[in-house]
């Protein structure tokens, strides 16, 4: 199973990139998603995270095929 | 209920005046128009420009969400969202939220909440140039009062 992981704003300019693929068997939660993907870099306080276009906390389960986001608080308006 | 995704610059009165135009004359008695408008100047540094970042799709999905709830909570007769993205420069409107309803209490309070919705959940990221060139990520929003 894979998930596709997209970074945004400071987060994906920190990072230097704008999107990750991880392959798992086990279940997977978002913050679990995370260190698959950034295993030396510790998780943002703040961070939020989306899954399929929709906010989710840290411990939800990740499907195959699901598009995970992590992003910095929001700015707009 | 309509949103845009604006990737150039807008004219918040001329989208108003268009849309309304649309809307059957004598439904609605109160309209409410909020035009956030960038400024040249943020936390104590003057900006020469910015950048607008969104999540393209769930951005979206994330404005029809509050839209929905808007209409759940009051009377609205319809609303107009529109927010700009990429290089945007002082003086030009980032956002416009326009309500249509047939009294102006459910038109003020839907307003209020769909721009304190969008500032807590829209997926958009601001990036400032300062006139010095040094470039920073917003980081918060205010509380929207000057005292804040």
């Amino acid at each position: 199973m894979t998930i596709k992981i997209r970074y945004f704003a400071s987060l994906k300019e920190r990072l230097g990139r704008s999107e990750d693929t991880v392959a798992f068997e086990a279940p997977l939660t978002v913050k679990d998603a995370w260190y698959r993907a950034n295993a030396s870099q510790a998780l943002p306080v703040n961070v939020l995270a989306s899954v399929n276009m929709e906010y989710v906390d840290l411990h939800s389960i990740v499907q195959d095929n699901d598009e995970v986001a992590f992003f910095p608080p929001v700015t707009g308006g | 209920m309509t949103i845009k995704i604006c990737p150039t610059a807008f004219d918040p009165w001329e989208e108003v005046q268009a849309y309304q135009g649309n809307l059957p004359g004598g439904s609605f008695g109160a309209t409410t128009v909020f035009i956030g408008t960038m400024r040249d100047f943020n936390d104590g540094d003057d900006v020469t420009r910015m950048h607008l970042e969104h999540y393209p799709g769930m951005t979206e999905k994330q404005l029809e969400k509050i839209l929905d709830k808007a209409k759940q909570q009051w009377q609205i007769i319809d609303a107009l969202v529109i927010h700009r993205v990429g290089a945007i420069l002082p003086n030009d409107p980032i956002v416009l939220i326009a309500v249509w309803s047939t009294h102006r209490g459910d038109a003020f309070d839907a307003s209020r909440y769909v721009i304190e919705a969008l500032k807590t959940t829209a997926p958009f990221w601001k990036k400032e140039v300062l006139t010095t060139a040094q470039e920073r990520w917003v980081t918060k929003n205010t509380d929207g009062y000057n005292a804040g």
